[in-house]
C-alpha cells in the first residue's frame, strides 16, 4: 500500500467560501455553546488581523507562516507529503543559532568575518543542513520503499530532541536559566524593516516569486507538476523519479531550514528549546498548501489567511478571553470540508 | 537480570496498550482499503473524553464509556468522508489530527479552565486487576496481574479481530473489500457500507486506546498527550503487513523501546536523548523490514 494522496482538491473558487463560511458557522456554535459571543469573537479578530494598525504584526506572523505553507507546498504539488516541517525548522533554527557563535570562535583571530556574511553562511548552512536531513526522507522511499509520508514525520522527533539536548546541555548559555543558547553577535543579526518586520520578510518574498516562477515557467516545474497528476505517465515521459523526488525533498526542507533561520536570526538572536516549534508554524502550513492542492499562488494565499486568522486569534483571546485555539479548529474544519466538498463535486 | 525486573515489565506492557489498540484499528481500516493515519488524533480525543466522563461522574467506566462514543463520532468523518464524500483520506487523516489537538485544547480550557495538565481529584482512574490465582507466581504474576482491565481486552481484542478477519465469512468479505472492491461489489458486498462500519469499528478501538492513555496509570489529561503514539501505530501496521497480530508483535517491540528509554534515563542521560529512542528503533524497524522485502521482490 503506497499512502499517496492520489488527487488533492483543486483550489476552485466556489468551494473555498463555502468551506470557509461552514468553518464559521460551525466555530461560531462552538464558541456559542461554551458560553461566549461568536459574532464579537470573529469582530475581534477581524480588528486584530485586518486595522491598518495591526498589519504589521499579521505580516510578522506571516513571514514563517507563509515559509512552511511553500514549504509543504513544493512536494504536494508533485503529490507527495512532507510532514517532517517540524524537525527541519528545528535543524535550520539550531545551525542558524549555532553558526554564528561559533565560526568566529573557531576561525583564526585575523579572518574575522563581517556580521552579514556570518548571518548569509548561517542561513545557507541552515538550509543545506534541513535540505539534506529533508531528502533522507525521500532516499528511505528511493532505496527502501519505506513511505515517504511517515518517515518524514518520524524523522522530525530525532531531530526535535537532539537540538533540545545541545541546547539544553552542551552549548546551553549558563548565563540565563532557560534551555537557550548563547545571542548572535549584533552584526549578523538580520536587518530590521520597522516595527517587528526585517529583511527576513523580503526573503520569503524572493522565495515565493522564485517558487512561482520554476512552476510556471521552467522544465523542472512543470516534471513536478506532471508528477502530481500523474506519476506513472512522467516516469514514462522520461523524468526519474527518485531523483526528482530527493530534489524536490531537498527544496522543501532548505526552505523549512531558511524558515527556522529567519527566526532565529530575525527575532530570537539565539535557539530557545521548543519556540520554533510552539506556534504550529509547519502543520498551519500545511493545511495552508493542503487546502490549494499544493499550487503555489493558492497556498501563498492560503497562507496569508491563515497568518491574519491566527494573529487575530491573539487579539480575540485579549479581548473576549475565548481561546486562540479556535482559529485552528476553524482551520481544520476548512480543510475537512474542502476535502469531502471536492469528492462530492467530482461526482457530479 | 536487572533490565528485565517485574515491575518494569508490568508498565511495559501497560504503556503498549494504547499502541496496540491504534494498531488494531490501523491494520483493520487498511484491510477495508481505507489509510488511517488519523489515530493519533482518535487517541487524543479518546483520552479526553474519558477524563471529562470521569471527572464529571467519578467513575472510570463511564469515562470509558464516553471515550467510546467520543471517538466513534468523531471517526465518522473519516468513515463518511473517505467513502460517501470519496475524500482523500490522507488530507482527511491531517485534518482530523489537527482538528482533535485544537479541540481537546480548546474544550480543556472552557470547560475546565485550565490550559496544558487537567489533574483532578474527582478523576476516577482505571482500578488494576489483581488475579489472585497468578498474583501468587513470583516474577509472571507481577507482569500478567496488576493490569487495567483494558489492557487485558486489548490482547483479547487482538486474537478476536485476528479471528473475524481470517476465520469468518465476514472477515473474508472485509479482505475482499480492500483487496478489490470491484470485484466484492459484484459479489454483492455493501463495499460502502463494510468501509463504513469497519472505520467506526477501528474508532471505538482507538476511543479503549485513548481511555488507557489517559486513565491507565494516573487520572490526568494534558495537550497533546498522544506524544506520537498513533504515529507509532501506523508504523506498526506497516510492519506488520496490515496483519494484526505481526502489527501487535511491532507494538511489543515499541514497548521494549520504550522501556530501555526509561531504562537509559534512570541510568542518567539526559531525557531529551531518551526520549527519541523509540523513534530511532522504529525507524530501524522500518529500514530492516523494507530492505529485506525489497530483496526477496528482486530473488
Amino acid at each position: 500500500m503506497t499512502p499517496r494522496p492520489s488527487r488533492l482538491p483543486a483550489l476552485s473558487l466556489p468551494a473555498v467560501p463555502l468551506a470557509i463560511l461552514i468553518g464559521v458557522v460551525l466555530g461560531g456554535l462552538l464558541v456559542l455553546v461554551s458560553g461566549g459571543n461568536p459574532l464579537d469573537a470573529y469582530w475581534r479578530i477581524l480588528v486584530g488581523s485586518l486595522a491598518p494598525a495591526n498589519w504589521p504584526d499579521t505580516l510578522n506572523w506571516a513571514v514563517p507562516l507563509v515559509g512552511m505553507t511553500i514549504a509543504a507546498a513544493i512536494p504536494l504539488r508533485g503529490g507527495m507529503v512532507n510532514l517532517g516541517g517540524d524537525g527541519q525548522l528545528a535543524i535550520g533554527g539550531f545551525v542558524a543559532a549555532v553558526l554564528p557563535v561559533m565560526l568566529p570562535q573557531i576561525l583564526p583571530e585575523a579572518i574575522a568575518l563581517p556580521g552579514p556574511v556570518l548571518a548569509a553562511l548561517a542561513i545557507l548552512a541552515a538550509m543545506l543542513a534541513s535540505g539534506l536531513y529533508a531528502a533522507l526522507a525521500a532516499l528511505g522511499e528511493v532505496r527502501f520503499g519505506i513511505p515517504m509520508l511517515i518517515s518524514s514525520l518520524l524523522l522530525s522527533y530525532p531531530a526535535i530532541g537532539v537540538t533540545s539536548y545541545f541546547v539544553g546541555f552542551p552549548l546551553r548559555d549558563t548565563t540565563t536559566g532557560l534551555s537557550q543558547t548563547a545571542m548572535i553577535p549584533e552584526g549578523a543579526r538580520l536587518m530590521t524593516i520597522s516595527g517587528p518586520l526585517n529583511i527576513g520578510l523580503l526573503m520569503i518574498v524572493a522565495v515565493a516569486a522564485l517558487v512561482l516562477y520554476v512552476d510556471r515557467r521552467t522544465v523542472g516545474g512543470y516534471e513536478l507538476r506532471m508528477r502530481g497528476l500523474n506519476p506513472r505517465f512522467t516516469a514514462y515521459g522520461g523524468v526519474k523519479p527518485g531523483p526528482q523526488m530527493l530534489r524536490t525533498l531537498f527544496a522543501s526542507g532548505a526552505i523549512a531550514g531558511l524558515v527556522g533561520a529567519i527566526i532565529v536570526l530575525g527575532s530570537l538572536y539565539r535557539f530557545q528549546d521548543g519556540a520554533l516549534l510552539s506556534p504550529g508554524y509547519t502543520w498551519s502550513g500545511l493545511m495552508a498548501a493542503l487546502l490549494a492542492g499544493g499550487e503555489p499562488l493558492g497556498a501563498i494565499t492560503a497562507g496569508l489567511f491563515f497568518a491574519a486568522l491566527q494573529t487575530g486569534g491573539f487579539a480575540m483571546q485579549r479581548e473576549t478571553e475565548i481561546p486562540r485555539v479556535l482559529t485552528m479548529i476553524l482551520q481544520a474544519i476548512i480543510i475537512l470540508f474542502l476535502a469531502m466538498r471536492h469528492g462530492v463535486g467530482r461526482r457530479g | 537480570m536487572d533490565f528485565i525486573s517485574a515491575f518494569m515489565v508490568n508498565s511495559t506492557v501497560q504503556a503498549i496498550t494504547p499502541i496496540l489498540l491504534a494498531a488494531l484499528a490501523g491494520s483493520l481500516c487498511a484491510r477495508v482499503g481505507v489509510f488511517n493515519i488519523a489515530m493519533e488524533g482518535q487517541l487524543l480525543i479518546g483520552a479526553f473524553c474519558a477524563v471529562a466522563g470521569s471527572h464529571y461522574t467519578g467513575s472510570a467506566a463511564v469515562g470509558v464509556a464516553a471515550a467510546l462514543v467520543g471517538t466513534v463520532v468523531f471517526s465518522l468523518i473519516l468513515a463518511y468522508g473517505a467513502t460517501v464524500f470519496r475524500g482523500d483520506a490522507v488530507v482527511i487523516c491531517i485534518g482530523m489530527n489537527l482538528l482533535a489537538s485544537g479541540l481537546t485544547a480548546y474544550l480543556l480550557r472552557q470547560l475546565f479552565g485550565v490550559s496544558g495538565v487537567f489533574s483532578d481529584p474527582n478523576i476516577a482512574e482505571l482500578a488494576k486487576i489483581r488475579i489472585a490465582s497468578i498474583q501468587s507466581i513470583p516474577w509472571l504474576g507481577w507482569i500478567v496481574s496488576r493490569q487495567t482491565v483494558l489492557t487485558y481486552l486489548s490482547w483479547a481484542l487482538t486474537a478476536l479481530v485476528a479471528y473475524v478477519l481470517y476465520r469468518t465469512p465476514m472477515g473474508l468479505r472485509l479482505r475482499g473489500v480492500g483487496e478489490d472492491p470491484e470485484a466484492a461489489g459484484t459479489m454483492g458486498i455493501d463495499v460502502r457500507r463494510y468501509r463504513v462500519v469497519t472505520v467506526l469499528a477501528a474508532g471505538a478501538l482507538t476511543g479503549l486506546g485513548g481511555a488507557q492513555l489517559s486513565l491507565g496509570t494516573v487520572g490526568i489529561f494534558s495537550e497533546d498527550m498522544s506524544a506520537g503514539r498513533g504515529w507509532i501505530a501506523v508504523v506498526a501496521v506497516m510492519l506488520g503487513r496490515d496483519n494484526p497480530l505481526l502489527a501487535a508483535l511491532a507494538c511489543v517491540l515499541f514497548g521494549i523501546a520504550d522501556a530501555l528509554s526509561v531504562k537509559l534515563q534512570a541510568q542518567g542521560l539526559p531525557n531529551q536523548l531518551t526520549d527519541i529512542v523509540p523513534y530511532v528503533v522504529t525507524l530501524a524497524a522500518l529500514v530492516i523490514s523494507y530492505r529485506r522485502k525489497r530483496g526477496t521482490r528482486l530473488a
